[in-house]
């Protein structure tokens, strides 16, 4: 999926009623946003992260200073290894790492969905629809052999008291 | 919580920089482990540093612990940080931990290693310089600070890799690296051994590999859209307001151009084209169009400007060329120099003189300089052995000589390299060794010859440089290899050859000798010029007052940074030497190497016969420009390049705002009432405009393109917002908005023809000729935007400028002059299949032999690519490639040209 529609659905599902424009940049296509007041913007996480505090859902990116550095860390993992690679074998070890990481795990901080959760489930998307026919509806099909536990049945995503 | 620190791991110094922020907060135990170890239990691959938080969990990127210390000491995020930490991440990591691991594993040094990250460097130092703030993320030293210092500090700290240009990032640098806790992470991980103590880490991890095609993009930096204070608005406003009246006189025209005193003098030259070549693109692009550029930018702001530019025509090659071609070398060279000459003037390149090298100028100059050079005590006489044939009663150079190899035996070695065993051979040891061209056996003789004492010219030159160099605008690649020359020391080199071609000795003993071109061909700018000018050393002794600048391709820079300037220095006749030294890196075709020999690109003669207009040649070379790194010319690229930027973009706004005047007010430009947001405009426009400014006088060609479009985007989006088409039909107040926007945006449209001149000169002058410019404002161009086509003015027809091109268009296109990929396969199944049958080798080759084998060569093309087509067997094609490439090889010798010419070399 192209970052811009990537991020066209990110501000669908926050509620963000005017959609921007992006532009792309150089050759890994990196999306641009232009604000109206201010510089532009590069970069898939960055504007992510900048889209979800124009919609006041701070939480988005973890409340304590704990989960914020790992919402960003996973941001990171997401556009330099789950994006950066596309061997077979990566993509294995890359599952692996993240299915033992998620085995005692609702969403990568624990118990919040975060913006870490929204965008490593866009980029592992397509290795989804690569490895299996699109029959069964998406929040049922499986990454790997085994499932991986946070995309079965998520809970709705709570609030916390910030 | 845990800090894991390896040895020589480089994400240490910046999460040890960053550890102070939390000191108080939180206690901190740090261990060292090996680094190989797996400390994150969910992590199939090793990963240090790592944080191990008192919850259990494991922070494993280097940013996210710097971050994690930093909101410790309550810092808040934000999106600049946000945006540099990605960047860290997505670009400036796999470019740097590329070049340390060339530097510190491999041993590479200088611009191999340097290479991988300068593009990385520059984009630090623009942001930096553009913000004007001393770091990253505003007026204080912040996580995005600590984090890139950190990651770049193994490298910058040696100075040879922070580049002296890049001024901003240099203090940044010095700044960061002067505080205390980055003082001590760069003690406690460097050890003062330098970027060496990264090894014990480095060596235990995989070589990266730089990214696909990063090394060879035509991307452009980002722009950003500048923030603009009230003050600049009203500048901005109040020059456009005086509009033509702040036009100065036009200069002048004088024919012949001489400098003046109290003026800017810029002389321009580009490197001398060798004449028995036809020059392809990346030729044109490395020199004659680049200088092109500039001077007409030059003359846009009225310096006085001379270019000059003319063919290279003597040497061994050109002697071969005739005698292959039965002509004589003289009626060899009067052939070419009107092939170049004619090239030129399709590519529109404005000379001032395109002269030659074979005049009694150039004899009577070089031989004066070798005179001065001589009674200085600068030349020295030494004995060397060279082959000689008696049959063709004379000297062979290394590739008129073949062999049998003396260390493998190989039959056919060539007189300066074994194909077999690659070995470097010095002619004369070659075994049972046959001239090239009869076929006899020449004997070794010894001969004398004369050298340039450069070792002792060297203290000179370094002073010289010293007083240059500073505040010069020396492309990056010139400076780093005339300081890597200098560096290895210089050797005396040999100024003289055994042929007739060339300008004559004057010394008893040398009269059957001539200078060596890459002696006299540099001397060939001041023949040129003498030609021109019976006044020309009012431009070539005339330092004090003569900026030169000189264009070609980087392989010519030690011929114009170190050779040439040291005879002039050791000539003591005051002497111009050059200001500004601009060297472009590699232009390749579609991926790979222009090749005459195989017929792969696109050489200047085609380019016409394209049906493509020179402008758009032009535009496309000069947009992806091989500036700072190599580039490629791609059909595809190009097509899209001319259907977005010329047609959708540029042509696009330039046609729509005359057509505005045309349609809707009859022609004539319409009232202008700006608003609030039409002066924003005018600023944003005119700070564009400064931009193309600065970038042209440092000869930043392809940035400066870029300003341009920039421009246009903006007035496209100008008209797309204000919608002049509906309003014209409204209210009154409605049609006065649509005369305004109609209005700005056909004077944003004439800025862009004046600044389009020196890319693309013929568009440049339809537009003008289509806006009707009053004549000084077409070739004046100031600093400030101004309002070149006041109310009531009255344009011409107006009609649009460019033509889409299409995608079959374009396939045959490539089709017709080769693909770098389909050569690829060629050579790669070449060399798996069986020797192919070897043809009688033609011993001598006129121009009959060469014609018959060039049909050959066709014929042999055609059915490869018949069998392709029809998807043979595999190795019936690869039988089919070889016969072809052994057929190649043929003609190439018969044309006395080697098989390949080695990478990146040039014969001179």
């Amino acid at each position: 999926m192209a970052a811009a529609a990537e991020l066209s659905l990110l501000e669908k599902s926050l509620g963000l009623s005017k959609g921007n424009k992006y532009s792309a940049q150089g050759e890994r296509q990196i999306p641009v946003l232009q604000t109206n007041n201010g510089p532009s913007l590069t970069g898939l996480t960055t504007i992510a992260a900048h889209l979800v505090k124009q919609a006041n859902k701070e939480y988005l990116l973890g409340s304590t200073a704990e989960e914020k550095a790992i919402v960003q860390q996973w941001l990171e993992y997401r556009v330099t290894q789950i994006d950066g690679h596309s061997s077979k074998n990566d993509i294995h070890t890359l599952l692996k790492d993240l299915n033992s990481y998620l085995e005692d795990k609702v969403y990568l901080t624990g118990y919040n969905f975060t913006l870490a959760d929204i965008l490593l489930y866009y980029g592992l998307h397509r290795f989804i629809r690569l490895t299996q026919p699109p029959q069964p509806p998406a929040t049922t099909t499986l990454i790997n052999e085994e499932p991986l536990t946070w995309r079965q049945n998520p809970p709705p995503a709570r609030r916390l008291t910030s | 919580m845990r800090l894991f620190v390896s040895e020589g791991a480089p994400g240490c110094l910046p999460v040890l920089a960053a550890a102070g922020r939390a000191r108080g907060r939180a206690e901190l135990l740090i261990s060292t482990v090996g680094p190989e170890d797996c400390v994150v239990p969910f992590l199939t691959r090793p990963k240090v540093p790592v944080l191990q938080l008192d919850s259990g969990n494991y922070l494993f990127s280097t940013s996210a612990i710097c971050r994690y210390f930093f909101l410790l000491s309550g810092w808040e995020q934000d999106d600049l940080t946000n945006q540099w930490l990605e960047w860290e991440a997505t670009e400036l990591q796999p470019a740097l931990s590329a070049a340390l691991y060339y530097l510190v594993v491999q041993g590479k040094k200088g611009e191999d290693v340097l290479g991988s990250v300068r593009r990385a460097l520059t984009h630090i130092d623009h942001s930096l310089s553009r913000q004007n703030c001393p770091f990253l993320a505003g007026e204080t030293e912040s996580l995005a600070d600590i984090v890139l210092w950190g990651a770049l500090y193994p490298l910058l700290q040696d100075p040879a890799y922070l580049p002296e240009e890049l001024s901003a990032l240099h203090s940044w640098f010095q700044t960061l690296s002067t505080q205390e806790p980055c003082q001590r992470a760069a003690e406690t991980v460097l050890k003062q051994q330098g970027v060496l103590a990264l090894r014990p880490y480095l060596q235990k991890q995989p070589q990266p590999s730089p990214a696909e095609g990063r090394a060879v993009t035509n991307e452009p930096e980002e722009e950003e859209l500048a923030t603009l204070s009230e003050e600049e608005i009203a500048m901005a406003v109040t020059a456009w307001e005086k509009g033509l009246e702040s036009l100065p006189p036009l200069r002048p025209q004088q024919n012949p151009v001489l400098p003046v005193t109290g003026e800017r003098n810029v002389l321009i030259t580009s490197a001398l084209p060798y004449v028995n070549n036809v020059p392809h693109l990346g030729n044109i692009i490395g020199c004659v169009l680049s200088a092109d550029v500039f001077a007409r930018y030059s003359r846009l702001r009225q310096w006085n400007t001379l270019y000059l530019c003319g063919t290279d025509e003597y040497g061994t090659a050109t002697e071969t060329k005739a005698m292959e071609e039965g002509l004589t070398p003289q009626e060899i060279c009067d052939k070419y120099h009107i092939i170049h000459a004619d090239i030129y003037r399709w590519f529109n390149i404005s000379f001032d003189t395109f002269g030659r090298t074979t005049t009694p100028q150039q004899t009577k100059i070089t031989q004066d300089i070798f005179q001065r050079l001589l009674t200085r005590g600068f030349v020295l006489q030494d004995t060397v052995e060279q082959l000689r044939c008696e049959h063709c009663a004379r000297f062979l150079a290394d590739r008129f000589v073949e062999g049998v190899c003396p260390f493998c035996g190989y039959e056919e070695a060539r007189g300066d390299q074994c194909d077999k065993c690659g070995k470097l051979i010095n002619a004369v040891e070659l075994k049972k060794p046959q001239c090239k061209v009869c076929r006899s056996c020449p004997v070794v003789q010894s001969t004398h010859h004369l050298f340039l004492d450069l070792p002792k010219l060297e203290k000179r030159l370094e002073e010289w440089l010293g007083r240059t160099l500073p505040g010069s605008d020396w492309t990056p690649n010139a400076r780093f290899i005339t300081r890597s020359w200098l560096r290895d020391g210089l050797k005396p080199r040999c100024i003289t050859r055994d042929l007739k071609w060339g300008t004559p000795v004057p010394l008893e003993g040398f009269e059957d000798k001539v200078f060596y071109v890459w002696f006299d061909a540099t001397i060939g700018y001041l023949s040129i010029t003498a030609n021109y000018t019976d006044q020309w050393e009012r431009w070539w002794k005339n330092p004090e007052q003569v900026d030169l600048y000189q264009f070609m391709a980087k392989d010519n820079v030690p011929f114009h940074g170190i050779v040439f300037p040291c005879s002039a220095l050791g000539a003591e006749d005051n002497y111009t030497l050059v200001s500004h030294l601009i060297a472009t890196e590699y232009l390749n075709y579609e991926d790979g190497k222009f090749s005459k020999s195989r017929g792969v690109g696109v050489f200047g003669d085609m380019a016409q016969d394209t049906g493509i207009p020179a402008d758009i040649w032009r535009f496309y070379l000069l947009y992806i420009r091989p500036e700072g790194q190599d580039s490629a010319f791609s059909w595809t690229d190009l097509l899209l390049k001319n259907n977005s930027e010329l047609l959708n973009n540029l042509g696009n706004f330039i046609n729509r705002a005359g057509m505005f005047v045309s349609k809707f007010f009859g022609g004539y430009v319409p009232e202008m009432v700006l608003t609030p947001d039409d002066q924003r405009l005018l600023a944003h426009v005119t700070l564009e405009l400064q931009h193309y400014h600065q970038l042209l006088e440092k000869v930043r060609i392809r940035d400066a393109l870029r300003s341009i479009l920039t421009i246009s985007r903006h007035g496209n989006q100008y008209i797309q917002v204000n919608e002049p088409w509906k309003r014209i039909k409204g209210s009154e107040a409605d049609r006065q908005r649509a005369g305004t926007v109609t209005g700005l945006a056909v004077n944003i449209a004439a800025l862009l023809s004046v600044m389009l001149q020196p890319y693309m000169p013929t568009v440049s002058a339809t537009i003008q000729a289509q806006l009707q410019l009053p004549p000084p404002a077409c070739s004046i161009l100031l600093t400030n935007f101004l309002c070149t086509l006041p109310a009531g003015h009255q344009i011409g027809t107006v009609s649009p400028l460019f033509q889409k091109l299409e995608n079959d268009q374009i396939e045959s296109l490539r089709q017709r002059f080769g693909g770098g990929q389909l050569e690829e396969t060629f050579d790669l199944k070449a060399k798996t299949s069986p020797k192919p049958t070897v043809i009688e080798t033609v011993t001598t080759a006129g121009p009959q032999q060469i014609q018959a084998l060039m049909d050959e060569v066709t014929k042999q093309g055609n059915i490869v690519r018949e069998l392709k087509a029809q998807k043979a067997d595999k190795n019936q094609v690869a039988a089919e490639v070889a016969k072809l490439l052994d057929l190649k090889k043929q003609l190439a010798v018969a044309e006395g040209k080697p098989p390949e010419a080695p990478k990146g070399k040039k014969k001179k």
